[in-house]
């Protein structure tokens, strides 16, 4: 039987590698090829094939020895919000355009050296992660592999269409308001946001500090699995990394458990609660998008879970706390883009503050400005109390909903997005139109969740549909085993757009 | 109420201050860079300190110790000032020296609330009250005058028109505790006397090395002042970058004046930073009022709170050495000496060591005592020197003469003489003579020493007696006159006498036997 | 709350960012709608409610954890100065600083 490696899972690529069908330089060949041949998409921002093909001498050399662990040697990709010391690290802006970081990342660390995966580049983003359809970066928008006049979603919007188009078999991405999920549900592909604290920030550019988290993309939940396993875990170098006893615990070994324990039997996911909230299937979620998610339910029921009607009363709320407090965490975190030390600096100027306000107006495109003074304003004297501290009470408030709920549920399943991917252009000079289609994702991440999504259909102009599933802190394997459950009666995961095919 | 130096009558004058101090730990606060002092520029300034993209603080537990130590110095050991939660906040501002765009420090929740320090000034004792002790992190230094041919050197004496700034981003992420005052100052001398004390505690408990010249220990001034009886506290001025007890002195007196002239002058004073100009002794308007400055704390998402458990402080505490007032208690006890010398000792760890030596090799405690608030004291300030400076003889040649002198073999004059020529480098002999006592402890030495150069004292008395008729028979109008009644004839013949004996009669002898001659 | 154009000439100039007289308006009228956004926080009734700083504090205490004080930081300054526009002697350039 042979294989097609652009969408092979990551299991089957390493049978391949362990039997020597493959070498690691031939995948890295394979996808570099693809990459190349699939620019018009947009989705990489840098290529170095002579660094990517050392890395893959290594992973081989590695596997010869017999020293390779369960992704030695298979290729993906990084978000380029991910610093790396040999690619350009520009986090989709003007104003990192050249910048080259002197260390790498904690995931790459952890991805590329200590599991040995081989790295093809970097992948386009909205910039500084800001955005949900990835038409805000400073190299262009990414183009939605199933329909190139569509967006790919956003921010991780780079990685989703390299992914669902075969030119990596996983990537890596950041979610901070949604920007795992929903590039993922876009694309036709899974993805996973942990819980805050399990993957390190170490190295992650940073957008709103108490929000974002690193997580896989792939094209399945047991990829993903293997993935964050690899990415996860306690760094000492970020402060909220967590080290205590359930992060600790191996995401790898708590899905294999759960998928293990029923998966004989012929409902596998006898006694999951699933709980969906009526807040997510209201007005403004579009009639195919709830006909996918309504349907990808039904088939968690055949596997033998219940269904149960709960509430997240605060689900609007989210927008506007969330719309606070990312922006208000991004304008001081890009303060340090000055000019001074690294990145743009203006080429005319008239002083030293002239220096700075010029190299910032021009290094920073529309919308981080647009948040960098809404989070300014937010903070700034007299407003603070009213804006800020509210918002962050409004956020105990979400997150006690979640709490509430998970008494009567396990997972919690909805719409990842009101609809499927726009086409490029549609919402640009609407930043509010642009914020509202966030609804569903960014609760779970003011509360800290984690939260997947899970390709389950197609809506009515033929665009993937995401399910999201949310589960209570620490829940990952569970999560990922439940959707490999689902994964295991479905194939929507395994659909390939035509033209990449 | 007495009348303050240098404060006109009618006005009262309310200072508080803001102290930097420069914590001693090895490393950074927020990152694993050195801190030492004086490397080539950048060279500690790691990725982290650089605020290079994807880096994130991690804190020093170190820092955070020295914050609880000072706490507990402050307030007795009493751990209730030590904040069982506390949280970092932003202070948000652009400054090319400040590499992320905003400051990590403490704002609603420090370590440290409350506490008080004494002072002493001329005599009377006033308990100056602290606000806050918060950590936080240093920021780094613009090289001035930096032309892009060459660097210059000392940098501030040239500033060409289109000269550019050197960043040097070493001192950025230095451990800093800023101890902020009540403003409870009534004088610069008031100011200057809690500002040595706050140093003697800091550098006591040996949380900061003090070494004001390399920044280590910073003071603001908040100066306002107001007619007296007024209750309402005028507008005050920030006097910022005072790097010596007397330039804060000038600095706060300067401010004074300048803001009673003002308001005499029908101006007003306006909130603002100004900056001591030490070389023309003024200060001067330092921050444009374009746009009030708007910080924009907020807690600090990258760091959690910091939570201080009681077993912690209480192993702090058990670690930390005696306080001053608690070691000038126990001196006056144990020792016999006043409590003025005693809080004179306890000054620095480096002073009551030394007195403590000083007390082993003179054998008595009181004089060892008297001779630090006297002669030791004395030279400090005269050289501008610090007890455990090099210069400083050492404690087993000062205790030799004490317990010299004790012994009376020298007289006090002459033992005040050799312990100057000791600190003068004058005599030959006695910088080889030290060498010997350091090396093997011996009196004997000393001892041969000052028969070798008749300095020891005279107590024989028939050598007294003929030393004093030799001089009643060449002064016999002083003795007439003192016979008169004129006891100050007296003094006269006992110079004579002592001036014979080349200052080395043991004077007690030579007044009894004086009186007894004359009397006769 | 509606931000006038003053209010965001002074914002941009505490963010530092340059805004042009032709920027402003189509900026005022953006984050004003932004504004009617995030508006909505000030109907929700949450006294007595803390503040939450970071997202698990719902479920479980999370002290921050500190690091020995130990140099792990050695002398990077070539890579670490790579990046910058303007340096020399190993100091980072700028405009004179005035003070
Ligand atoms: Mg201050
Ligand atoms: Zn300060």
């Amino acid at each position: 039987m042979s294989l097609n490696l652009s969408y092979a899972s990551l299991k089957s690529l390493r049978a391949a590698l362990d039997s020597k069908q493959v070498s690691s330089v031939e995948l890295a060949e394979h996808f570099l090829a693809r990459a190349e041949d699939a620019l018009s998409l947009n989705a990489f921002l840098h290529i170095d094939r002579g660094l990517t093909l050392s890395q893959a001498r290594a992973a081989d050399a590695r596997i010869a020895k017999g020293e390779a662990g369960a992704l030695t040697g298979i290729p993906m990709a990084h978000k380029d919000i991910f610093v790396t010391r040999s690619w350009r690290s520009t986090a989709g802006s003007k104003m990192l355009a050249d910048y080259v970081s002197p260390f790498d990342a904690t995931v790459v660390e952890k991805l590329n050296h200590g599991a040995g995966m081989v790295c093809l580049g970097k992948l386009n983003c909205d910039e500084f992660a800001m955005g949900s359809s990835n038409e805000n970066s400073a190299f262009g928008a990414v183009k939605n592999p199933w329909d190139t006049s569509r967006i790919p979603g956003g921010s991780s919007g780079g990685s989703a269409a390299a992914v669902a188009a075969g030119l990596t078999p996983a990537a890596t991405g950041t979610d901070t308001g949604g920007s795992l999920r929903q590039p993922a549900a876009m694309c036709g592909i899974s993805a996973i946001k942990p819980t805050y604290g399990r993957v390190s920030r170490y190295g992650m550019i940073a957008f709103a500090s108490s929000l974002d988290q690193g997580g896989p993309m792939a094209r399945g939940a047991e990829d993903c699995a293997l993935l964050l396993d690899a990415m996860a875990g306690f760094d000492e170098r970020d402060s909220t990394s967590l080290n205590n006893k359930q992060a600790a615990t191996p995401i790898l070994a708590r899905f294999s458990e759960a998928y293990a324990s029923n998966a004989s039997t012929g409902a596998p996911l006898q006694g999951v609660r699933i709980g969906v909230p009526q807040e997510f299937f209201g007005e403004g979620l579009s009639a195919d998008v709830r006909a996918a998610v309504e349907a990808a339910i039904g088939e968690f029921e055949k596997l033998g879970a219940t269904r149960v009607e709960i509430s997240l009363p605060r689900t609007r709320l989210s927008i506007p706390a969330y719309y606070v407090i990312a922006p208000a965490e991004a304008s001081s975190n890009l303060s340090r883009f000055d000019g001074v030390r690294y990145g743009h600096r203006a080429k005319e100027y008239r002083d030293l503050k002239d220096m700075i306000e010029r190299s910032r107006a021009e290094g920073f495109g529309a919308e981080p400005k647009r948040r960098i003074l809404t989070g300014a304003w937010v903070l700034s004297h007299g407003y603070y109390d009213a804006y800020y501290l509210q918002a962050q009470r409004v956020r105990r408030l979400i997150a006690q909903d979640f709490q509430e709920a998970f008494k009567s549920c396990d997972f919690i399943m909805g719409p990842v997005a009101p609809t499927t991917a726009w086409k490029i252009g549609e919402k640009n000079n609407d930043p509010v139109a642009m914020y509202l289609e966030d609804i569903f994702t960014l609760g779970v991440s003011l509360a800290g969740l984690p939260g997947m999504s899970v390709p389950c259909g197609f809506g009515a102009d033929k665009m993937p549909v995401g399910l999201q599933i949310i589960g209570n802190y620490f829940d990952e394997g569970r999560m990922l085993a439940a959707a490999h459950q689902y994964q295991q009666v479905t194939d929507w995961h395994a659909r390939t757009p035509e033209a990449f095919r | 109420m007495s009348a303050k130096k240098g404060i006109p009558t009618g006005w009262e004058v309310v200072i508080g201050l803001e102290t930097h101090t420069q914590l001693s730990t090895a490393s950074k606060i927020f990152s694993g860079s050195s801190i030492a002092f004086g490397a080539e520029p950048n060279t500690q300034a790691s990725a982290i300190d650089l605020a290079l993209p994807g880096t994130l603080p991690v804190l020093n537990k170190a820092a955070v110790e020295c914050a609880i130590k000072f706490g507990l110095a402050v307030n007795g050991g009493d751990d209730r000032h030590i904040a069982p939660r506390s949280v970092f906040a932003r202070k948000n501002y652009f400054y090319p020296d400040l590499p992320k765009g905003y400051q990590i420090s403490q704002f609603e929740l420090p370590v440290v609330t409350g506490g008080s320090v004494t002072i002493n000034v001329d005599g009377v004792e006033k308990v100056i009250r602290l606000t806050r002790a918060h950590l936080e992190e240093d920021a780094g230094k613009s090289v001035h005058g930096y032309v892009a041919e060459g660097y210059v050197e000392d940098g501030y004496a040239e500033e060409p028109a289109h000269g550019q700034s050197g960043i040097d981003l070493n001192r950025a992420g230095v451990p800093l505790l800023e101890i902020v005052s009540e403003p409870d100052m009534r004088s610069a001398e008031e100011a200057v006397a809690y500002a040595k004390a706050l140093h003697g505690i800091v550098t006591w408990i040996g949380i900061c090395d003090g070494n004001m010249q390399e920044g280590s220990f910073r003071c603001d001034a908040n100066v306002s002042v107001r007619k007296f009886g007024d209750e309402k506290l005028g507008t005050r001025a920030e006097i910022k970058n005072v790097n010596s007890f007397r330039f804060l002195e000038k600095a706060i007196n300067y401010e004074i004046r300048r803001q009673i002239e003002l308001i005499e002058d029908g101006g007003k004073v306006v909130q603002e930073t100004r900056l001591y100009d030490a070389e023309r002794d003024e200060t001067r308007s330092m921050r444009s009022k374009e746009d009030a400055m708007d910080y924009r704390y907020f807690p600090d998402p990258d760091l959690l709170p910091v939570e201080i458990s009681r077993d912690w402080v209480e192993e702090v505490c058990a670690a930390m050495p005696e306080l001053p007032e608690t070691a000038a208690a126990r001196l006056v006890a144990e020792d016999g000496i006043t409590i003025v010398e005693a809080r004179l000792i306890t000054q620095s760890q480096a002073f009551v060591r030394y007195y403590e030596n000083l007390r082993e090799y003179s054998g008595s405690a009181k004089r060892s005592a008297r001779w630090m608030l006297g002669e030791i004291s004395a030279f400090l300030n005269r050289e501008q020197l610090e007890i455990d400076d090099p210069e400083v003889p050492s404690e087993s040649v000062v205790g030799t003469i004490i317990a010299s002198e004790a012994a009376q073999e020298i007289s006090k004059t002459v033992a005040r003489e050799q312990f100057q020529a000791l600190c003068d480098k004058t005599e030959a002999d006695i910088q080889a003579l030290t060498k010997i006592i350091e090396k093997h402890e011996l009196r004997q030495a000393w001892i041969r020493y000052i028969e070798s150069k008749g300095l020891k004292q005279v107590s024989n008395a028939g050598a007294i007696e003929k030393m004093i008729d030799d001089v009643i028979a060449a002064n016999p109008k002083s003795v007439e006159e003192y016979k008169a009644g004129k006891e100050k004839a007296l003094n006269a013949l006992f110079g004579q006498v002592m001036k014979a004996s080349n200052k080395t009669a043991n004077p007690a002898q030579v007044t009894e036997i004086l009186k007894r001659k004359l009397a006769s | 709350m509606e931000l006038h154009p003053d209010d965001l000439k002074r914002i941009a100039r505490l963010a530092r960012i340059a805004v042009s007289d032709a920027e402003l308006a189509p900026l005022q009228s953006q984050l004003n709608g932004i504004f009617g956004l995030i508006d909505e926080l000030q109907a929700v009734d949450t006294k007595g409610l803390e503040p939450l700083a970071h997202p698990l504090d719902v479920v479980q205490h999370l002290p921050q954890r500190l690091r020995d004080d130990k140099i792990t930081e050695l002398d990077q300054r070539e890579a670490n100065m790579a990046n910058a526009p303007a340096s020399e002697n190993g100091l980072f350039l700028v405009p004179k600083v005035l003070e």
